[in-house]
């Protein structure tokens, strides 16, 4: 018996290894091929189901079908090709990234990727889009370790949490004039960085974090956690994180006697579900995200609204996703190349050296730029507060370099 | 078990000096025992250094441990069901956690419908009885279809069987409900139920037409702060009675099953399906019968549950359903009164544990399972679990 299980396991492993190997093979250095009536298919990954992450996500894939419906095909020459898009669940998770990058290599016909939506996915995704020799725009992935060089694959249109941490932290101590904080985040990469940089920021302006600490994802109650920070006696309590845990956490915050104590979120909250889920508790709450403010971007907004018939956008990526979208149409169209056949035939190196490339493009979110580390976004930040059940600026818009 | 009487049989019983002296060797010469028994030293060290440091106050305990209370009640109204069934298939049925989140979601469209049409403000008691009652009769639903269908037909198979059956209804319900209801939380309204104008005579008050009208305790959105003995608490009553009721369900089902005819065929039918069967009794009813006694509290205790924390989503059952399990296993699985006390220890270690050792909240469920593996080194059965072992065995 043993020795058949034995047998087996080894049988499976071999094969696993064959097909590791010839996969490998296939996609090494390769390029794509399109018929001219076939389809460009771009994937978006993006967390369409959990928990106060689907919302998220949901927003991430409209800005990209919107962005697609305003622009649908790709010109190389005078031929046409249309362009597909083709959505996946990344769960906001590293196995989840794991598995859509996977998929997506699998496929041939993906010729890039908007997306992993979350600093844990795209860490996972990373490494997959590397030996595939694909290439991805993130419009949400903020960790900023993300851009060390790390993933050729990997770039973004969201600026970096080094300056979202930057900004939170000046808000709360020179606007609102604040100087005793607790921090709690999530413990995904995205919550984790982005309290420590604003931590930092904070303890060098002269401010103190008097608490700090975490939840874990799927609890429920946090009232012990938050009779801890009560005894701490801050003045603001800074989360990072999801929806789920922000609406909770501002909710039982008052049965922990926080009701004089401000509370502050950054873009993981910053959706109208939030204020939905949180109700009265989020009334008062402040709420940092990189979402834009221009004409260009309201008429973006306005559009979206009329085309998938809600009142507002449900995430705050909608326009990074769009702009990731033509960022990767934009170099498809300096890149691509028609073959005898009439083929459109597009080398994925060529193509990743095209998003890199980018200079000056003007998108939604801002004039984009590209660096050599993948780090395209050009950053700013706009703080905002819940008033009667709704976001309003609560800052200037603050922009990097 | 057979270590441990083996250890037992060695010494005279009887006096205290032997009874030391077996408990200090059955300690000294297990290597697991001894492991545990050191990290269960350190704890305390670490709780007494934390507590004699000033960092922790009688204050915070007392504070932690009513919100424990109420996570604690919950979670032993869902351990009752695993345990029931356990007790009676030697089944873990892992979609209880799922029955529990059908409860809450079903409910929240009663109460819902309720507040639009204004009579949740104005029969309050009525219309949370009927949410609760939706919520218990929608549990009890998915409970029998699940048992019908994943269940019964495999009851003849090997114990693995249905364990996996168990998580793969357990998944199917969660993405049902996403589905059909969206990822979206539902979020049940805040209800002002107020009670005992009489004794709270100070609560509440208003002035209407000249005249002081007080409306009493506000036993549900009720926020209150008191003092005792210098002790400055914040209380709402919920959580004294989400604890309150899971107690009294307990008693109830715990005479249920020791007082009642169908109470002793299912105790029949733990002891031995075949020879019950023999005996007359309608093995398929008592089994039916127990899954629904476990679903109607789990979802009593899931519409309490949203009644005080607001949000519902078809994920919520997950973790308070492994933290229920986990709580049932404390206290011997298949045993009632272990359950309701695996239940409440649970919540109030989980609540309190973190501040009282002086590490990070996200270390709660670490110090929930360490506690657990603690328990089941030295009584391997559980809490309560050995009366009912022997029994078995």
């Amino acid at each position: 018996m043993l020795r058949k299980i034995v047998l087996v396991m080894g049988v499976f492993a071999i094969a696993a290894l064959g097909l590791s190997l010839v996969s490998a093979q296939d996609t090494m250095g390769s390029s794509v091929m399109v018929s001219p009536d076939g389809e460009i298919v771009i994937g978006v990954a993006a967390a369409l189901s959990g928990e106060g992450l689907a919302p998220l996500g949901e927003d991430i894939v409209r800005g990209a079908q919107l962005a697609n419906i305003n622009r649908p095909t790709v010109k190389i020459g005078d031929v046409e090709f249309a362009v597909s898009l083709d959505p996946q669940d990344d769960t906001c998770a590293a196995e989840g990234g794991q598995a859509v990058a996977n998929r997506y290599v699998s496929d041939e016909r993906v010729v890039a990727v908007v997306g992993p939506m979350c600093s844990s996915a795209c860490r996972a995704a990373g490494p997959i889009f590397d030996a595939a020799g694909y290439t991805s725009i993130s419009p949400s992935c903020t960790a900023p370790d993300l851009t060390d060089g790390t993933f050729a694959s990997f770039n973004r249109v969201v600026p970096t949490d080094a300056f979202q941490g930057v900004v939170d932290a000046e808000f709360v101590f020179n606007t609102l004039g604040i100087t005793r904080i607790a921090t709690i985040h999530d413990g995904s990469p995205y919550g984790e960085g982005l309290v420590t940089v604003m931590a930092e920021a904070f303890t060098e302006l002269g401010g103190e974090v008097v608490f700090q600490d975490a939840v874990n994802v799927g609890d429920t109650d946090f009232r012990a956690l938050l009779d801890r920070v009560a005894d701490a006696d801050p003045e603001l309590v800074f989360f990072v994180g999801f929806i789920a845990e922000g609406s909770r956490l501002a909710s039982q915050r008052f049965d922990a006697g926080l009701d004089e104590v401000a509370f502050m979120g950054a873009d993981g909250i910053f959706s109208p579900d939030f204020i939905s889920t949180a109700g009265e508790a989020a009334e008062g709450v402040y709420v940092s995200s990189p979402t834009p403010s221009s004409e260009i971007y309201d008429a973006f907004v306005a559009a979206y609204v009329e085309e998938f018939g809600v009142e507002e956008p449900s995430g705050p990526y909608h326009a990074n996703a769009a702009d990731a979208y033509n960022v990767i149409l934009n170099a498809i169209e300096a890149v691509g190349t028609v073959d005898d056949n009439g083929d459109l035939v597009i080398d994925r190196a060529a193509l990743s050296e095209a998003i890199r490339a980018t200079t000056d493009y003007e998108g939604l979110i801002g004039t984009i730029t590209c660096e050599e580390n993948g780090e395209c976004a050009s950053a700013a930040i706009t703080i905002y507060q819940v008033m009667d059940g709704a976001f309003v600026l609560a800052s200037e818009t603050m922009e990097s370099e | 078990m057979t270590d441990s009487q083996s250890h037992d049989a060695a010494p005279q019983p009887g006096t205290v000096d032997m009874i030391t002296t077996t408990l200090l060797k059955n300690t000294l010469y297990n290597p697991l025992r001894l492991a545990g028994g050191l990290l269960l030293f350190l704890l305390v060290y670490v709780a007494v250094t934390n507590i004699a440091s000033g960092n922790y106050t009688l204050e915070a305990f007392v504070r932690q441990s009513i919100t424990g209370l109420a996570q604690g009640g919950i979670y032993a109204l869902i351990a009752l069901g695993y345990t029931l069934v356990y007790g009676i298939l030697l089944m873990i049925n892992f979609a209880h956690g799922e029955v529990f989140m059908a409860g809450a979601y079903v409910g929240f469209f009663a109460i819902n419908a309720m507040e639009q049409s204004g009579m949740l403000a104005d029969h309050t008691f009525l219309a949370l009885l009927i949410t609760l009652m939706v919520g218990v009769v929608a549990s009890v639903t998915i409970a029998l279809l699940l048992e019908r269908i994943a269940y019964r037909p495999l009851r003849g198979a090997p114990r693995l069987v249905p364990l996996i059956t168990a998580i793969g209804a357990s998944i199917t319900l969660q993405q049902l409900f996403l589905r059909l209801f969206g990822p979206d939380p539902r979020v049940y309204p805040r209800v002002n139920l107020y009670i005992l104008p009489g004794i709270f005579r100070d609560l509440e008050c208003a002035e209407v037409s000249g005249a002081q009208v007080c409306k009493g305790l506000d036993l549900i959105d009720g926020l209150y702060r008191v003092d005792v003995l210098g002790m400055n608490l914040r209380i709402r009553p919920v959580f004294f009675l989400v604890a309150f009721f899971a107690i009294v369900l307990m008693i109830a089902l715990w005479f249920f099953v020791q007082r009642t005819k169908t109470g002793k065929a299912m105790r029949a039918v733990a002891e031995d399906k075949n020879a019950a069967a023999l005996m007359g009794i309608n093995v398929d009813r008592v089994i039916a019968t127990t899954f629904v006694l476990g679903a109607a509290l789990a979802g009593a205790g899931a519409v309490l549950f949203a009644l005080y924390n607001q949000q519902v989503t078809p994920f919520m059952g997950f973790v308070p359903g492994i933290k229920a399990f986990t709580a049932a296993v404390l206290g011997g699985i298949g045993n009632i009164p272990g359950a309701m006390l695996g239940g409440f220890f649970l919540g109030i270690v989980e609540s309190t544990g973190p501040a009282l050792l002086g590490i990070s909240s996200q270390l709660k469920d670490v110090i929930a399972f360490g506690l657990l593996v603690l328990i089941l080194i030295f009584r391997p059965t559980g809490i309560f679990g050995e009366v009912l072992a022997e029994k078995k065995a």
